[in-house]
């Protein structure tokens, strides 16, 4: 696992500041990886009914690390879709991480191609969120922002073959923890709120999503939604510069 | 399905996943942004955010239609308010699920 020899490259490196930046990884990453526990198991879970051995659960959530993605592919694949349809509709329920990626990119500015290459892989939804939100806080770099990704995906990929192999002796939704990625996110959000377009922007978000998700079939309402609430937010912000 | 068909299938997967992922990255770290792109994707964070969140507390994702008042909504309301208040994102987490645990209990 690429986590595995990133924190053996740093630890080689050992030094006060490597260790630092370790510990601020993983104290960042933790309510990612509490939340990923419970949905890595059910996914486990699942997949095993649908027929997929656990080394199959293993290379998938090595090789695709994409939650949503991942359920969708189980169901297709008991459902009997053909391996082409599979990875159309993956590519087309990913397209939303093309501007988390750009958003992020604000971030890091001139870093390498190679750092790059390897930070994308884990550009989820919930490492967005967390590192996006660091690094406007300030005090947050690209070694942190990494690390955040992988821990996250290790624990995705112990999670998913723990539910594949012993996943349906785990009873469900114990303390609430399918709750701690929806309470992540509105903390999040919250943290966001810096002013008073980005809460129209949000009220615009999640109104146009909500409408969007239930007119229209599929799931482009994550990148519409959002895409048309900062375009218009951007508009209006620009327009009451002028004003003044 | 044999091992090759796992292999392609995930293969296949694993860059139309990838792909989206790294191109906007490598392509714009390496490029001189435009001031209304940065302007612009400022506001993409809470926009995207607050699209993955409403559905999630609006509507029934079975059928697919509005709900009003499902637990994941109720508990919100309170979390929402503690992360105002405290501004702390572990003990958001830690308050959305007691919440969730001790609200599913209740209405069970």
């Amino acid at each position: 696992m690429l986590f595995v020899v990133v924190i053996y490259r740093l630890m080689n490196k050992t030094s006060m500041k490597n260790k630092q930046i370790l510990r601020q990884g993983a104290v960042a990453a933790w309510p990612i990886c509490l939340g990923y526990f419970p949905i890595g198991l059910a996914l486990g879970v699942l997949a095993q009914k649908a027929g997929l051995p656990w080394w199959a659960v293993a290379m998938m959530s090595v090789m695709v690390f994409a939650g949503s993605a991942q359920f969708i592919c189980v169901a297709m694949i008991a459902a009997g879709s053909s391996t082409a349809a599979i990875i159309l509709t993956t590519f087309v329920v990913n397209l939303r991480h093309v501007l988390m990626s750009s958003a992020l990119a604000v971030y890091l500015q001139g870093v390498n191609r190679k750092f790059l290459a390897l930070y994308s892989y884990g550009v989820t939804d919930e490492s967005f969120a967390v590192n996006l939100t660091k690094f406007r806080e300030g005090n947050w770099g690209r070694w942190q922002a990494l690390i955040v990704n992988h821990m996250a995906n290790s624990v995705w990929i112990i999670a998913t073959i723990c539910g594949a192999l012993i996943g349906q002796f785990v009873p469900q939704g114990a303390l609430g923890v399918d709750y701690a990625l929806t309470g992540m996110f509105i903390c999040l959000l919250v943290f966001q709120l810096q002013g008073r377009i980005y809460v129209i922007t949000g009220i615009l978000a999640a109104g146009l999503s909500t409408s969007w998700y239930l007119l229209i079939p599929g799931d482009s309402y994550i990148v519409g939604a959002s895409m048309s609430a900062a375009t218009i937010g951007y508009l209006l912000k620009k327009r009451y510069r002028r004003r003044q | 399905m044999t091992f090759n068909d796992y292999l392609l299938l995930f293969a296949g997967m694993g860059l139309a996943t990838y792909l989206p992922r790294a191109l906007p990255l490598l392509y714009l770290a390496h490029k001189k942004m435009p001031q209304w792109l940065i302007d612009w994707l400022s506001l993409i964070p809470v926009a995207i955010l607050s699209a993955l969140i409403a559905p999630s507390l609006l509507t029934d994702a079975a059928t697919r239609s509005f709900t009003f008042g499902k637990l994941e909504l109720l508990v919100a309301i309170p979390t929402l308010l503690f992360s105002l208040k405290t501004r702390s994102l572990g003990g958001t987490v830690l308050v959305g699920m007691l919440l969730y645990w001790v609200g599913g209990m209740v209405w069970g």
